[in-house]
C-alpha cells in the first residue's frame, strides 16, 4: 500500500452491523469513503464499499505456470538431457514420474508468490515497524471507518455529521 | 450482497411440463432408433471386425514372453475363436450405462447424507434436486440383474464354470482362488443387497423431508442426520464393493486397491455436475431464484475440486502401477494404450481431457462459476467424460476387439440419459421445490460467500 498522507477523518463504531448499514447511506450522501478496518472479515462489505476486486487470484495463476515450468525445465534438462539418467527402467524423459513434483513446485511457487505478493501490495515485512493506523482499536473490539478528506469535496463537518447520524461513537481527524 | 438483497419466494412447484415430457420421450425415441440402427449395423458385420483384431492382439501380446501376457494371449486368441456376438456388445453397452447411472443417482443420497452429517446449511435450498437423484435407483437396480442374468456370461469372465474345474483346459488357478467372492450366488445377493440398501434407505430420507415440509419442526432434521450418517457407513463399504463387482471384476485377473476410490470419485464428480446442471437448468426456467451466486459458485467450486479429485486418485492409480511395472498390474494399461490395436487410446485420453483439463481451465475463474453458460459446458464435459470413463473401464475386459463406438453406444446413452431425466424431473414436481420447512432454509436463502 502507497504511504498514506494528508488529513483523515476517523468514524468509530461499536457494532459491525451498525458500519455495514452506515456504508451504503454514507456513499448514497456523496463521501467517499477510503477502507473499513474491522477485527473480523464483514459479510458484504467489500460490495458495499464498491471496492475493486482483488487481482490476487491473476497472480496466483501466473505463480502456478512459473512453477509448473521451472519443475519441467529443471527435471528434464537434469535428468533428460544434461546427464540422461535411467531410473526404475524408464526412459530418462519419462513425463508421468514428473508430475508429483511438477505438482509440487505448482502449488509450492504460488502459495509463496501469493504470500510475497499480499505483504508486498499491503506494506507488510517483518522489517516494518512503522504501520500507519488509523486507530488501533480496529485489531480489537471497533469497526474503524477512514475517510481522506482530500479526496471529498464536503466540508470535514458534514462528513463528521453524516458519521454520527450513521451511528459513529466517535470521530476523530487523524494526520499523516 | 447478504445485507441488501431481498429473497425470492420459497413456495414453488416444479410443474413437469407435456412439452418437457415429450421432448424426452422424443430423446428416448431417438435413441431406441439409433439402438436398432446400431444392433442392425453390429449384427450384419459393421462394428469392428473382430476375428482379425483378436489375432492380431494375441500375436502382439505373445511379442512380449511374460507368463501373463502368454496367458493373455491365449484368452485373446480364445476370443477370437469364440463369437462374441452383437448381442455381447448391447449387453455391454447396458452395463456401462446401468452402472454409470446407478452411480449418479447413489451420489444424490451420498450428497444429502454428507450435508446432513456435517449440518450444513448452505444447500438447503436446493437439497431437492440431490434429492431426486436416488429414485432412478430401482430401473437401473432391475436392469442390471436381468443384464447380469442374461449377459453376464459375456460380461464376466469369472462366471465361466471351467475355470474352476481343476486340471480342466479352461482351469484358471488364479481366479478359482476369488471364487468365495466372484461366484453367482454371492454376487447377485451383494447386488441386491446394494439397490436394497441405497434405496432404502433414501425413502426413509425423502419421507423425512416430504413429511418435515407438512409439519415442520426439527424433529425430521434430528433423525435425517441419524439415518444420513448410517448411509454414509454403508456406502463407505458398498461403494468399494459394489465398484470391485461393477467394473473390477470384469478384468477378474487384475485388481486395484484403489479402484474402489476410483470409481466412487467419478460416480461423485457426475452426480455433482449433475446437481449443478438441473440447478442451472431450473433456473434458466424461472425457478429457483432463491439459489443466488454463491451457491451457483459452491456447486461449480464442487464440479472443479472433484475434477481434480478423480484426476488426482486416476492418476496416483497410474502412477504407482506404471512405476512399479508388475506385470500383473501394467497389463490393464497395456490393454487400454497398445491393445486392439490401439482402440481404447483415444477414449482414454478424451477421458482425461474431458474430466480434468477442460473443467479444470474453464472453471477456475471466479466468474465462471457462477456463469450459467459456462457452468453448463463444465458440467455436460464431466457427464459425457466420466461415460466415457465407465467406457475405458468396461468395455476393453467385456468385447475387447468387437468394441465400438457408433450408434449403439449413443442410442443406449441417450436413452438412459433421458429415462433419468424423466425420473428426476418426476420427482421434482411431487414437492415443493424448496424445502420449506428444513431448519436451515434461513441460513442458506442468506448464503453469502462474498
Amino acid at each position: 500500500m502507497a504511504e498514506l498522507t494528508g488529513k483523515y477523518l476517523v468514524g468509530v463504531y461499536d457494532d459491525d452491523d451498525t458500519v455495514l448499514h452506515a456504508v451504503p447511506r454514507l456513499r448514497k450522501a456523496g463521501v467517499k469513503i477510503q477502507e473499513v478496518y474491522s477485527p473480523f472479515p464483514i459479510h458484504g462489505m467489500d460490495d458495499a464499499l464498491g471496492h475493486p476486486r482483488t487481482r490476487i487470484g491473476i497472480a496466483a495463476f501466473m505463480f502456478g505456470v512459473t512453477g509448473c515450468c521451472v519443475a519441467l525445465t529443471l527435471m528434464i534438462w537434469t535428468m533428460g538431457i544434461d546427464w540422461p539418467m535411467i531410473v526404475g527402467g524408464k526412459d530418462p524423459i519419462s513425463i508421468p514420474n514428473y508430475i508429483p513434483i511438477t505438482f509440487e513446485l505448482t502449488v509450492l511457487f504460488t502459495a509463496f508468490g501469493m504470500v510475497i505478493t499480499f505483504f508486498i501490495s499491503n506494506g507488510l515485512s517483518p522489517a516494518a515497524h512503522n504501520y500507519q493506523r488509523f486507530d488501533v482499536r480496529s485489531t480489537d473490539n471497533k469497526f474503524v471507518m477512514a475517510i481522506d478528506l482530500g479526496r471529498n469535496t464536503m466540508s470535514a463537518e458534514d462528513i463528521s455529521r453524516a458519521l454520527k447520524d450513521s451511528g459513529a461513537e466517535e470521530v476523530n481527524i487523524r494526520q499523516f | 450482497m447478504a445485507s441488501a438483497h431481498s429473497i425470492p419466494s420459497i413456495e414453488e412447484r416444479f410443474e413437469f411440463t407435456s412439452g418437457a415430457k415429450r421432448n424426452l420421450m422424443i430423446g428416448g425415441a431417438v435413441g431406441v432408433a439409433l439402438i436398432l440402427v446400431g444392433a442392425y449395423l453390429a449384427a450384419n458385420g459393421g462394428g469392428h471386425e473382430a476375428a482379425a483384431h483378436g489375432a492380431e492382439h494375441a500375436a502382439s501380446a505373445i511379442g512380449h514372453p511374460t507368463p501373463e501376457n502368454a496367458g493373455k494371449a491365449h484368452e485373446a486368441a480364445a476370443a477370437a475363436h469364440h463369437e462374441i456376438s452383437w448381442v455381447a456388445r448391447i449387453w455391454a453397452n447396458i452395463w456401462v450405462n446401468a452402472v454409470y447411472f446407478t452411480g449418479i443417482s447413489v451420489v444424490g443420497m451420498f450428497f444429502i447424507s454428507y450435508n446432513y452429517l456435517a449440518q450444513a446449511g448452505w444447500s438447503a435450498v436446493f437439497k431437492r434436486i440431490p434429492e431426486a437423484l436416488p429414485a432412478f435407483l430401482p430401473v437401473t437396480g432391475v436392469i442390471m440383474l436381468i443384464t447380469f442374468f442374461f449377459g453376464g456370461h459375456d460380461l464376466f469372465h469369472w462366471t465361466h464354470e471351467g475355470l474352476y474345474e481343476v486340471g480342466g483346459p479352461e482351469y484358471d488357478p488364479i481366479i478359482a482362488g476369488k471364487q468365495g467372492f466372484l461366484n453367482t450366488p454371492f454376487f447377485v445377493g451383494r447386488l441386491i443387497f446394494y439397490f436394497v440398501a441405497w434405496y432404502g434407505m433414501w425413502r426413509v430420507l425423502r419421507n423425512f423431508s416430504l413429511q418435515e415440509d407438512e409439519i415442520g419442526g426439527t424433529d425430521f432434521y434430528e433423525r435425517s442426520i441419524k439415518w444420513g450418517t448410517a448411509f454414509l457407513v454403508v456406502f463407505g463399504v458398498t461403494s468399494s464393493t459394489s465398484a470391485w463387482d461393477f467394473v473390477m471384476s470384469i478384468d477378474t485377473h487384475w485388481f486395484s486397491t484403489m479402484f474402489g476410490w476410483y470409481t466412487l470419485a467419478s460416480w461423485h464428480v457426475s452426480g455433482l455436475a449433475v446437481m449443478t446442471l438441473t440447478v442451472v437448468m431450473l433456473r434458466e426456467r424461472g425457478y429457483l431464484r432463491a439459489v443466488n451466486s454463491s451457491h451457483l459458485r459452491d456447486l461449480g467450486k464442487f464440479v472443479f475440486a472433484f475434477s481434480i479429485f478423480w484426476t488426482y486418485v486416476w492418476f496416483a492409480q497410474f502412477l504407482l502401477i506404471y512405476y512399479a511395472n508388475q506385470p500383473e498390474e501394467t497389463i490393464y494399461f497395456i490393454e487400454r494404450f497398445r491393445g486392439y490395436d490401439g482402440y481404447f487410446k483415444a477414449p482414454f485420453f478424451i477421458t482425461l481431457i474431458l474430466n480434468f483439463f477442460l473443467p479444470f481451465l474453464i472453471l477456475m475463474a471466479r466468474d465462471a462459476k457462477a456463469t450459467h453458460s459456462i457452468l453448463k459446458v463444465a458440467c455436460w464435459a464431466v457427464i459425457i467424460g466420466h461415460y466415457m470413463d465407465f467406457y475405458t473401464n468396461i468395455m476393453p475386459g467385456t468385447l475387447g476387439s468387437n468394441a465400438g463406438f457408433g450408434p449403439l453406444e449413443w442410442g443406449f446413452f441417450l436413452l438412459f440419459l433421458c429415462a433419468f431425466a424423466y425420473s428426476v424431473a418426476s420427482q421434482l414436481g411431487k414437492a415443493n421445490l424448496i424445502p420449506r420447512h428444513h431448519p436451515m432454509l434461513e441460513e442458506s436463502l442468506h448464503h453469502d460467500i462474498a
